[in-house]
């Protein structure tokens, strides 16, 4: 091959390697792609795995979920048991549960797929709930990274709306009861709620028409969603590039790890087996949704201590948070204020949760972007309203078990469930101001230690006789790690430029105050000088 | 898509200088032109695996056992696949399905991950590498040339000229997604009304109690002091609605001292010697009310909680529920078995907007 202009690639003569790749590359231009990422640098932190573990645990339910789909009927057509599991036969039960019975235990490995998708599934959620966080107390959905936290936020929506409509399918007793909740609430909503449940669930409940629609949205519907913000999402990522923590040498221009090729293909590929791995060993090992107790549905049996799957207690808790009475007829109509208020409550918390990055982008007026994380304590009222929220969905999830605490510790259900509402309420405020306290303790802290040193342990006797502790001084690139980050002012109002304040800027500026009144600016060069001169 | 246009080659030191050349206003942040200064990477330390070949040897030892143990683990869960089967349709056999070709996958996977992973922790070179940013946005260029490309498109087409044509074209744009919208109606069965077809149930008068889930009638004999029956109407067992109406019908069934229920004046013939039914249906949102405490006569919904305190015609005494369970009108027949004197006076189970 003397002059054509053949890739690079292709002129190891002989390996079959090098062949498969010149063939490819005048096919594809695959070396663009190459070149592009495979020295592509990650940074690197145990936080920045969660997200991974989110990833991971849908392609873990993408398989087992197919292979699934190949047993599952999603039919409610009546059909009489005669699989293997003695206690059921001879029941009458839906296509659905029948079939969900036979994988359990007609379809060798069938039980460890289902319990491989459940356990994923769930998983799936948490792992987003814990990425969510990190990326919000490390303040990772600034400047340019807003929408990105709104698609991860659907995604959170998208994966709890399949969580839900996959735990319906089997149409047990247990799930049963579940859509009785949700047929229950969306016919407590105002002027739309009956015809909703009507059209849902194709006339009265239960009809024979949900599990055939809820499987269109679980398997078809859902998924494409899914696994179209997934792609948008991780584009956004290579877009952006990843975030990184403060540490030396590290800047707002540059991005500090190792390259894709090789050092991520083999931890993150690894890192997805292990993941799938440890997916497989609580399938082998732990049961989950074991329907063949429940039995078919029914909608006049209930077991006590009814729970839904751990991501919809938050919802199911608000249900039961509500105090009596909040029920009224008003102008020849049933306003259930006991259904509306704990719908329009969980509404309000997720937009706020949507369109956090935007309020604080207001408050801070700051355009510029943002590649280095926050660490959780330097951004004191943002933690705080994290701490906050998050006490606020633990209350409300704990008490999606309120009876199950009450039975376990032999409380009353009356004294548990009036605990849980106070501490809905006075939990987050306590826990806002613990968090900021905290936050702005650590902050003086570390201050301390950049200006003055960390205490060595050594004791020294003077001259005069006074003991001392000597203070070592950290090396700069510890030091660079405590002092390296932005603090900001409360804005100050000025009039513009028709010589107004307009009530929109007394607002950002009362968000302001809120904001950034108390906080601990990074100590300069001149104070550590000034601070060294000290000891 | 990435603006690198480095092949992943600009492996360079970072700029030590902590000058913020960020694009973009800074709003309230604090702009320190004392800030310390970003001392640069700090110098590289080496591995175990770096210095000691030994050590080495045994990280690549770890390595391949870890992928030979995968291969075992494979291998295991296909043997396991045949060994432990299934069919006797015991449980016990089951759980050892279960469980051995759950450890093989899971020792296949683990394994084979913690080997990848340690082999790039361990031996792959780890000297970190630095890409550096550009920000957000195209070229100036670039955006120019967008802007252009609109331009020119927006006077080829005349779309902002012709705003008839532009104007018509939105229109139709929201109009066409409008007939989707009014298939949907097709989810539910035409001809009915969901808020009428929740204002009955198919009790009626003369309706015999019937036991859940055999059927049998109930005799007024049978209901002793303190019993409680799951009692579903005579004749649902056949419906082909089964279902349905059962989530209206259903009804709970106890027997109290007489002198111990507080009957208002329009429900004095309700109840039949202490005797009384009311809706299973909790008025929150439908959950079967089937928690019933015989001491203090009062009923729990097991999903939120709520109580009903049958003494006093099932009125709610805790809980997100709102209205009493309704109280279905009782007597017996001729040959003493307990019938419905009519179908429940007012809509069962959760409220909806059309209710009042």
């Amino acid at each position: 091959m003397s002059t054509t202009t053949s890739a690079p690639v292709a002129e190891k003569k002989g390996s079959f390697t090098a062949a498969a790749a010149g063939y490819l590359e005048e096919r594809t231009s695959i070396s663009v792609v190459v070149k592009e990422f495979g020295r592509k640098i990650f940074p690197d932190h145990w936080s920045f795995l969660l997200g991974e573990i989110a990833l991971y645990s849908f392609i873990v339910i993408l398989l087992s979920g197919t292979f699934l789909t190949f047993f599952f009927q999603a039919s409610m057509a009546e059909t009489v048991y005669n699989g293997s599991w003695v206690p059921l036969k001879g029941i009458e039960m839906s296509s659905a549960l029948n079939s969900t019975l036979n994988i359990s235990f007609d379809v060798r490995g069938g039980l460890l797929m289902r319990q491989i998708h459940h356990w994923a599934a769930l998983l799936f959620v948490a792992a987003i709930g814990l990425h969510m966080l990190r990326i919000f107390f490390t303040g990772s959905f600034r400047k340019p990274r807003e929408l990105n936290w709104v698609i991860g936020f659907t995604l959170f929506i998208l994966a709890m709306a399949e969580g839900f409509t996959g735990y319906s399918l089997p149409d047990d007793l247990l799930s049963g009861n579940g859509l009785r909740i949700i047929d229950g609430m969306v016919k407590g909503l105002p002027v739309v709620g009956t015809w909703i449940s009507y059209l849902l669930f194709g006339g009265e409940f239960p009809g024979t028409a949900i599990v055939g629609r809820l499987y269109t949205l679980h398997i078809l519907l859902l998924p494409a969603l899914v696994v179209a913000l997934i792609a948008i999402h991780l584009v956004f990522v290579v877009v952006h590039k990843h975030t990184q923590y403060a540490g030396a040498g590290r800047t707002q221009g540059n991005v500090v790890g190792y390259p894709i090729l090789p050092v991520y293909a083999a931890k993150a590929g690894g890192f997805f087996f292990i993941v799938f791995g440890v997916i497989a060993l609580m399938a082998s090992f732990f049961t989950i949704n074991p329907v063949w107790m429940y039995g078919p549905y029914d909608p006049s049996p209930v077991s006590a201590g009814t729970q839904p799957d751990w991501y919809i207690g938050f919802a199911d808790g608000a249900l039961r948070l509500m105090p009596p009475g909040l029920e009224f007829v008003w102008l020849d109509r049933t306003w259930s204020f006991n259904i509306i208020i704990p719908v329009l409550v969980l509404g309000l918390f997720i937009v706020l949760v949507a369109i956090y990055p935007f309020i604080e982008g207001w408050v801070t007026g700051d355009k510029r972007e943002h590649h280095i994380t926050d660490r959780p304590r330097n951004n004191s009222t943002r933690t705080a309203i994290g701490a906050a929220g998050v006490t606020f969905y633990a209350a409300l999830w704990a008490a999606a078990s309120s009876d199950i605490i009450a039975v376990h510790f032999k409380l009353s259900i009356e004294g548990v469930t009036h605990a849980i509402q106070a501490s809905a309420i006075l939990g987050p405020i306590v826990a806002y101001f613990v968090a900021k306290r905290i936050c702005i303790a650590l902050q003086k802290k570390d201050r301390s230690i950049a200006l003055h040193g960390y205490e060595s342990g050594r004791i020294v006797k003077l001259p005069g006789g006074e003991f001392i502790e000597v203070h070592e001084q950290l090396d700069d690139y510890e030091r660079w790690r405590l002092v390296s980050y932005e603090s900001y002012r409360p804005l100050m109002i000025r009039p513009n430029s028709r010589g107004k304040i307009t009530s929109m800027q007394r607002l950002r500026a009362g968000f302001s105050r809120w904001f950034y009144e108390d906080r601990i600016e990074p100590p300069t060069r001149g104070e550590i000088e000034g601070g060294h001169d000290h000891h | 898509m990435a603006q690198d246009d480095n092949g992943g080659k600009d492996l360079i030191a970072a700029d030590s200088s902590t000058v913020d050349d960020r694009a973009g206003h800074p709003g309230t942040a604090v702009i320190v032109q004392d800030a310390v200064e970003n001392p640069g990477f700090p110098p590289h330390r080496p591995r175990i695996t770096d210095l000691d070949p030994e050590k080495e040897r045994r990280a690549a030892r770890t390595v391949y056992t870890l992928f030979y143990l995968s291969i075992v683990g494979s291998i295991w869960a296909v043997a396991a696949y045949m060994l432990f089967p299934i069919e006797s349709g015991k449980i016990s056999d089951v759980r050892l399905n279960t469980m051995f070709i759950g450890i093989g996958i899971s020792l296949a996977l683990l394994a084979l991950g913690l080997g990848a992973v340690h082999w790039a922790k361990a031996l792959m070179h780890e000297k970190e590498g630095v890409d550096l940013r550009h920000p957000q946005g195209g070229s100036v260029e670039t955006q120019a040339r967008a802007i252009e490309i609109f331009d020119e498109a927006n006077q080829e087409s005349g779309f902002g000229r012709r705003t008839l044509i532009r104007n018509t074209l939105i229109g139709a744009l929201i109009a066409f997604p409008l007939p989707a919208i009014v298939l949907f109606r097709g989810f539910g069965p035409q001809n009915d009304d969901p808020a009428k077809l929740l204002t009955y149930t198919m009790w009626k008068k003369g309706t015999r109690l019937t036991r859940d889930p055999s059927g049998t009638p109930i005799k007024a004999s049978d209901v002793t002091l303190g019993s409680v029956f799951h009692v579903i109407p005579e004749g649902l067992l056949e419906k082909s609605d089964m279902l349905e109406q059962k989530a209206k019908a259903a009804v709970l069934l106890m027997r109290l001292k007489p002198e111990d229920l507080h009957v208002s004046p329009d429900r004095k013939t309700w109840n039949y010697d202490g005797i009384i039914a009311y809706s299973k249906i909790c008025t929150h949102v439908g959950c079967p009310v089937a928690l019933y405490e015989q001491q203090t006569h009062h009923l729990l919904c097991p999903c939120h909680q709520s109580q009903f305190d049958i003494t006093h015609e099932a009125k709610v005494i805790f809980g997100p529920a709102k209205r009493p369970l309704p109280q279905l009108p009782i007597t017996v027949d001729s040959e003493g078995y307990l019938v419905a004197r009519s179908d429940f006076t007012e809509p069962v189970g959760p409220s909806f907007w059309e209710r009042h």
